[in-house]
């Protein structure tokens, strides 16, 4: 079965794709500690860290609309979480309203927390869609490699990109040997069929790690993970790194003085 | 002739008690093409996982005149190379090259010698070219290639097949056993399929409910019907075979 690519796009040639994944990695993850640590309603910061964040959407050839698709994702996980904020906020009244017995108030602040926060979900998520459509996955575990993750996490990070597809493949074959035989029934019959195919997947995926590690074992490893792939970190990454850092630094100066 | 496996002996159990093979006696000579045949669950599979120490059994199993120690592991396991049965188990990197270069990165080799070794294992198998496609984006019989491509990486003086052409179409199946032809290394095949065995091995062990039933030349274990239907490896008489059920015999 095929299934599109987690990496699609990343084999395009831009600018943006061209860096080093070090630097990607890096300046990525400065990039969401900065907007993390930004403080609530300071629209101009945000405005400079959506304009980066665009120009490099720009600059990488990547479709627009595929990036903005996807950033959509987060939006609810964001709001499951940050719902209740306005209402528990103290601050300046906009309204308030009898729930039974319980009076709640929705303050201003609380409202300027809750977009704030979406905002911040938000321009992370487009960062990590960026760095993940610019840069094979393959670049990407040997970029954490390089910096110094530890090997059985990297090694974690590859296996999943390998065998997610195979465990999606196994729960579509389990879903239609399911309908095949009629599921239906009320649901409670139904939860338990549910759970026994949880049951049955991860039982299928134990065997399986236990002979992948057998073929790992057939072939000589001895818990050590090697690689071969050489990055480059050239004039373009540093270039990039510096007017990226300096472009960061001066919001956050401007940010923390204001 | 070069003796390079010898089991003496052998038995293994489950974890779970169940008895998976009992009193198993083989030796494989250098340059032999040997067939492991047996039906389902007969523990083709298992015998085969102490051939290069995944599982082992207190020095029953000797590897070129030597027990299977924690010491020569490392050795033992290039020199006997074992395909898996499902290439998904056997492919577990993100590129092909990082599958087929494992063993070689693994056994210390310097880069030279990886990338060497992988483009001439490649080619061997006629994959030259896929370096950097992804394992899932490749059909069974690709990857089958690719599985067998990661044992020849490491230049094995035995391979062990664990059911090469199970799952293959025909011409896959054909395909495969014309590879594993060329490849002039002494071969360990656990297999039912009987094409297969006509094929390409010389001699024939009968493996079930964990004995060795039978050990000898291909030709006379394959014409030994009796035999073969005994241990669930033909038809069982009295059941029509394919072609007679759809023209019917005249009298």
């Amino acid at each position: 079965m095929k299934h599109s690519f987690l990496d699609r796009y990343s084999d395009q040639d831009s600018f943006v794709h061209r860096l080093d994944p070090r630097t990607k990695l890096v300046t990525v993850f400065l990039f969401i500690l900065a907007v993390g640590l930004t403080s609530p309603a300071m629209w101009p910061v945000f405005a400079i860290y959506f304009i980066i964040i665009a120009f490099l959407i720009i600059f990488s050839r990547v479709p627009v609309l595929y990036v903005l698709k996807r950033s959509l994702v987060i939006i609810p996980f964001v709001i499951l979480i940050a719902i209740f904020i306005p209402f528990f906020k103290h601050g300046e009244s906009v309204g308030s309203y009898n729930l039974w017995i319980w009076k709640v108030s929705v303050t201003y602040q609380g409202i300027q927390v809750l977009v704030t926060i979406l905002i911040k979900a938000w321009l992370s998520i487009l960062s990590l869609i960026l760095l993940t459509s610019t840069t094979k996955i393959t670049d990407l575990l040997r970029g954490l490699e390089q910096l110094r993750l530890p090997g059985v996490m990297v090694m974690v990070l590859s296996f999943m990109y390998r065998y997610i597809f195979i465990l999606v493949d196994e729960v579509m074959r389990m879903k239609q040997a399911r309908d095949s035989r009629n599921f239906g029934g009320s649901r409670l019959r139904q939860l338990k069929t549910i759970g026994n195919m949880a049951g049955t997947l991860f039982i299928r995926s134990y065997e399986r790690g236990e002979r992948v590690y057998d073929a790992m074992l057939s072939r000589g490893f001895d818990g050590q993970s090697r690689t071969l792939h050489h990055l480059s970190f050239g004039l373009s990454d540093l270039l990039f790194g510096a007017s990226f850092g300096l472009v960061v630094v001066f919001a956050c100066i401007f940010n923390f003085l204001h | 002739m070069e003796e390079v496996i010898r089991i003496d002996n052998l038995s293994y159990a489950y974890p779970d008690g169940q008895r998976a093979l009992s009193g198993i006696s083989l030796t494989v000579q250098r340059g032999e093409s040997l067939a492991i045949i047996g039906p389902n669950g007969a523990g083709k599979s298992t015998l085969l996982l102490h051939l290069n120490g995944i599982l082992r059994s207190g020095g029953r199993v000797k590897v070129f005149s030597e027990p299977v120690t924690e010491k020569n592991l490392k050795d033992v396991r290039r020199r006997i190379g074992l395909v898996f049965q499902n290439p998904d188990d056997q492919l577990f990197s993100a590129t092909v090259f990082d599958d087929v270069a494992f063993g070689p990165m693994n056994l210390g080799y310097s880069e030279a010698e990886v990338r060497q070794s992988v483009s001439c294992a490649l080619a061997k198998v006629g994959m030259t070219g896929f370096e950097h496609r992804s394992s899932h984006h490749l059909s069974l019989g690709e990857r089958k290639r690719i599985a067998i491509a990661t044992i020849l990486s490491m230049s094995p003086e035995v391979m062990v097949l664990d059911e090469p052409t199970s799952n293959l179409d025909p011409q896959g199946k054909w395909l495969l056993i014309e590879l594993l032809r060329k490849l002039p290394v002494t071969r360990l095949i656990a297999t039912h399929d009987l094409e297969l065995v006509a094929a390409l091995c010389h001699r024939v062990v009968i493996l079930d409910g964990g004995r060795i039933v039978a050990d000898d030349m291909a030709e006379i274990i394959l014409n030994d019907k009796s035999l073969l239907e005994a241990h669930g490896l033909s038809r069982p008489a009295g059941l029509k075979s394919a072609l007679e059920s759809v023209i019917p015999v005249r009298d």
